[in-house]
């Protein structure tokens, strides 16, 4: 474990949501390591943001989500960083990404300025993902990628014990997720955390996971990618998929 | 309050502020409109203009239920109600499987409605007109203590709440992760927009308050880039829009809430033409 990293795992025992009648997902068991990206994938409805959800703790869940440190200590609080899908916004609202950032780090409110040290940090964090030159860019005049990137520069301020990306580079062109994705890389190996993405592009996930959960409201399998790709269940569930471009191969 | 007067007239020796209504309405006016510049800027954001509109149009239920409850001031039943109706909409939007803008108009037709009814009872409604446009001439000097408390609590509030409000109206689900508790902020601006309508509604009308509250911020949109000069902007809009509204009013013997907002919808339309040529 690098000085940055206190988190060592994440143990989902039997984890289960209901909403209303509807078992959503039901007897999740899975883990995550610091260290290490993990990707969830699966069909649209599969569960996928649900998880991601209870594990923030927006929704409530039955089983057992346990943290543990390098010790084998239980964590009582886990620091979270999150990346949103593709922020869908009124690209016309007078934002700056130092505005969103600076509201985010500081309690000055932006309209009455920002304070010299708040920028020096905002610049800090947007430096970590190659992101500083848009700090004075309206939010609404941001590419989808630039965007992601600055949410992830946020999303790690302050340093989390781990990060979850909800599907981060949908919408964003190809060059933008490769760039997207590199950053992550250089922050997961810099700071050695748990990082659990969701992601739909298959080619990326086997370029980049280190393990690979595939979920249909429970875990149908899990490993590193070469073996989940390989598997019955993920070939039943991308059937129509792998008709039209055998990406995984 | 004469010390004050008098400082008027040495600093602004102009006509129509020989009389203390003038003196007094122009104090009221800068007291106002920076409150409601500032809170018109999320108001914008959010896009809840048609949330504050429908919480102008409370006020005769307030009134109503207020006579009906026995309450002696017609201010307190109209920010008591003005309130708790926010709140009640508020909740109902997020409880209910429609949408936001047929929620809020279900809301606001109800309350006019049930107003109406109370006030007209006995057709004693003429009395209440005055209420429709306004009369910022009539301003006490105690409306204007009250004005001044209220301008600095609103003040106070808003330098608490407007960063997480701002994520917020950015993307709900990012606020949350960054542990803002996003349905409080939205109940707590819901009732500072309710406060300062309420608190306007005399002077500027029911009928215009909305527009004092969403034109000067939707006109700093046009041409603001960040939260700063989007502030600014509209701060600066509801002034002069307030003051150039005043003495119009005085000159042409109208209502100052109309010149008011004439001004305003004034400089929105110019900013508007500009808003290319500065945000590009």
């Amino acid at each position: 474990m690098t000085p940055d990293c206190r988190l060592c795992r994440i143990d989902l025992k039997n984890v289960g949501v209901r909403r209303g009648d509807e078992e959503v997902l039901k007897n999740v068991n899975m883990h995550i390591h610091c260290g290490e990206l993990t990707v969830l994938i699966g069909q649209n409805g599969a569960g996928k943001t649900t998880l991601i959800r209870a594990l923030l703790g927006e929704i409530p869940c039955s089983g057992e989500i346990r943290h543990e440190d390098g010790n084998g200590k239980l964590m009582p609080h886990l620091r979270k960083g999150y990346v949103p899908q593709q922020l869908d916004f009124d690209r016309d609202m007078p934002v700056t990404v130092l505005d969103l950032m600076a509201a985010s780090l500081s309690h000055r409110p932006v309209w009455t300025g920002v304070s010299t040290a708040t920028r020096r940090k905002v610049e800090a964090c947007l430096r970590r993902v190659h992101a500083d030159q848009l700090i004075s860019r309206p939010l609404g005049c941001c590419s989808g990628g630039e965007i992601q990137r600055v949410l992830l520069a946020l999303a790690m301020e302050p340093v989390p014990d781990l990060l979850v990306l909800d599907e981060p580079i949908s919408g964003v062109d190809e060059n933008g997720q490769r760039l997207f994705l590199d950053t992550v890389n250089e922050l997961r190996f810099g700071k050695h955390m748990a990082i659990l993405m969701v992601s739909h592009d298959l080619k990326l996930v086997r370029d980049y996971a280190d393990r690979v959960v595939l979920l249909d409201r429970e875990v149908l399998v899990q490993g590193p990618p070469a073996i989940v790709f390989g598997s019955d269940a993920f070939a039943q569930v991308f059937a129509q998929r792998k008709e039209r471009a055998p990406i995984w191969k | 309050m004469e010390m004050i007067d008098h400082v008027i007239e040495v600093l602004l020796p102009f006509e129509a502020l020989r009389f203390d209504f003038m003196k007094h309405a122009l104090l009221a006016i800068l007291l106002l409109t920076p409150l409601l510049g500032l809170l018109g800027t999320m108001a914008v954001n959010k896009q809840m203009a048609f949330f504050s509109d429908a919480l102008g149009h409370s006020a005769l239920t307030g009134i109503g239920l207020g006579i009906v409850l026995g309450l002696r001031s017609d201010l307190v039943a109209m920010l008591l109600f003005g309130v708790i109706w926010a709140l009640v909409i508020i909740a109902v939007r997020h409880g209910a499987q429609a949408s936001a803008d047929t929620v809020i108009s279900v809301c606001s037709s109800t309350s006019v409605a049930l107003g109406l009814l109370i006030l007209s009872r006995g057709g004693g409604f003429a009395k209440y007109s005055s209420l429709l446009i306004g009369d910022v001439l009539a301003v006490t000097p105690q409306d204007l203590l009250y004005l001044l408390l209220a301008l600095m609590a609103g003040v106070v509030l808003w330098m608490y709440v407007y960063n997480g409000l701002l994520i917020t109206s950015i993307n709900e689900a990012l606020a949350r992760s960054r542990s803002v508790k996003t349905r409080l902020l939205e109940c707590v601006f819901a009732v500072l927009v309710a406060l300062a309508v309420m608190l306007s509604i005399r002077w500027v009308g029911m009928m215009l308050i909305n527009a004092l509250l969403i034109l000067p911020a939707a006109a700093a949109r046009n041409i603001a880039r960040s939260s700063r000069q989007h502030a600014v902007w509209s701060v600066v809009f509801a002034m002069v829009s307030g003051i150039a509204g005043l003495f119009s009013a005085y000159a042409w013997n109208t209502s100052a809430g109309a010149a008011i907002v004439l001004y305003a919808a004034a400089i929105f339309a110019a900013t508007l033409a500009l808003k290319k040529r500065i945000k590009g």
